[in-house]
């Protein structure tokens, strides 16, 4: 058992913060609380497999992980089998690149997404995600870097989480057919027998509402692309 | 350089989600190259696809399945870790992803005559159906006449074009639909460079230009 000495020290940094900045009592600490914790050792452990191969800490991430990306396969249609190729296939990529993976910057679950997304795209559909490259020359950078958040981070997932339960139906599921489902927006409003602008409408009021959890209600585009 | 013409919103969402095709993600990836804010908004909807996959109802694994996903690792080259991008050199002007598409910055690209002074250079996706290219249209000309029957996603890179709908500059978009008759014209001073994807064959007005258009393809 080698558990990496920065995911102790991480987890415990992080609750003496919590502890002192939300000033709960234990009672309090539940769900929430574990949660975090949870979203904290994932970063510890990716951290971990990214600087010296750690297995124990990929095994932790193959039990969190792999159920919820074979989930994932199987929601966009694919069979049992092409979903568990999906997981494997995943979590090689997990294992390749680690070491880019930054808690700075993303929660360990968006990270996991973002490759997955972009695994099944290449698996299922034969295509590719185009992305950006931030060590290009061309690309311009952030005007603020964000500073290290991984406690916030944590918070934000938990808000998110406890936002998206609290959609409206209507939003909730086009958020899930634009996610699981592989469908467009035009298929959207075929299969709803909506207006496709209705569709649009629906999940950009959707993101707002998501997004005003993240950034506050003054976020750097809280009022634009109203249309 | 401040962009004035985003991504709308929807579109980003269907890139993050993953379900916009190859052509369409490839502008939206050029764009966010050149925009902080298009980011900002996208890593806010990966964050949602982050916490849709925590909410997921899991799936069981099988008990060998560790030990296999172990014994493939165990089975990758000694060095097989994805490698940081490689240098450029300078100065370069057509960001990623899209000079990987093209192969080569501007400066090397073959440009294929259009028309009416314009040139362009179909790109390659894993898409069908929707027309990736870039574009060169000559500075004060404009881009020949044409309305839509699907929907075009336009980026500039170089130089600027303006509709009616205002200046399109670096890294701009101009989103059309079939329900726009529009006639972007380059602005004086410089070759107005694109990025141009479609999912409908463009109807030019002229003769000449849909003559040209039956012999290449667009």
């Amino acid at each position: 058992m080698s558990q990496p000495r920065s995911y102790l020290r991480l987890v415990s940094a992080g609750e003496t913060a919590k502890a002192r900045v939300r000033g709960y009592g234990s009672i309090m600490v539940s769900n929430e609380a574990k949660r975090q914790t949870e979203t904290r050792e994932l970063a510890a452990c990716l951290l971990a497999v990214g600087q010296h191969q750690d297995r124990t800490a990929f095994h932790r991430l193959f039990i969190h992980f792999a159920p919820r990306i074979k989930a994932y396969g199987a929601r966009l249609g694919s069979t049992q089998t092409q979903a568990e190729e999906l997981a494997q296939d995943t979590m090689v990529k997990i294992w390749r690149k680690a070491h880019l993976f930054d808690p700075a910057k993303s929660a360990p679950s968006t990270w996991v997404f973002r490759i997955a997304r972009n695994q099944r795209i290449d698996s299922f559909r034969r295509e590719h995600h185009p992305e950006f490259d931030p060590n290009d020359p061309c690309f311009i950078p952030d005007s603020e870097t964000p500073a290290d958040m991984l406690l916030e981070q944590a918070e934000a997932e938990d808000n998110l989480a406890r936002v998206i339960k609290t959609l409206p139906e209507e939003q909730k599921n086009l958020l899930h057919m634009a996610f699981f489902q592989d469908m467009s927006h035009s298929d959207i409003a075929q299969q709803e027998s909506l207006p496709l602008g209705t569709v649009k409408s629906r999940l950009r009021l959707a993101l707002a509402k998501l997004r005003k959890q993240l950034d506050g209600p003054s976020g750097p585009l809280a009022e634009e692309s109203a249309e | 350089m401040t962009i004035a013409h985003h991504i709308p919103e929807d579109i980003l969402i269907a890139y993050s989600s993953g379900s916009l095709s190859e052509a369409w993600s490839l502008v939206v990836a050029t764009h966010l190259a050149l925009c902080p804010d298009c980011r900002a908004t996208v890593s806010v909807i990966d964050d949602v696809g982050g916490t849709l996959l925590e909410m997921i109802e899991q799936t069981e694994t099988d008990e060998q399945a560790f030990d296999r996903l172990m014994r493939a690792i165990d089975d990758l080259p000694m060095d097989d870790v994805q490698p940081a991008s490689a240098k450029r050199s300078v100065p370069a002007i057509l960001p990623e992803p899209l000079i990987s598409y093209l192969g080569s910055d501007l400066h090397a690209l073959k440009w294929r005559r259009l028309g009416k002074g314009v040139f362009h250079i179909p790109i390659t996706t894993g898409d069908t159906g929707v027309k990736a290219r870039m574009l060169k249209v000559p500075a004060g000309r404009p881009v020949p006449m044409h309305g839509h029957k699907g929907n075009e996603l336009t980026i500039v890179l170089v130089g600027a074009f303006h509709t009616h709908q205002g200046m399109f500059e670096r890294g701009d978009v101009e989103v059309a639909d079939g329900s726009i008759e529009h006639m972007p014209v380059a602005a004086p001073g410089e070759d107005c460079i694109c990025l141009a994807v479609t999912d409908a064959p463009l109807r030019f007005r002229s003769i000449a230009a849909r003559v040209v258009q039956k012999f290449i393809g667009i």
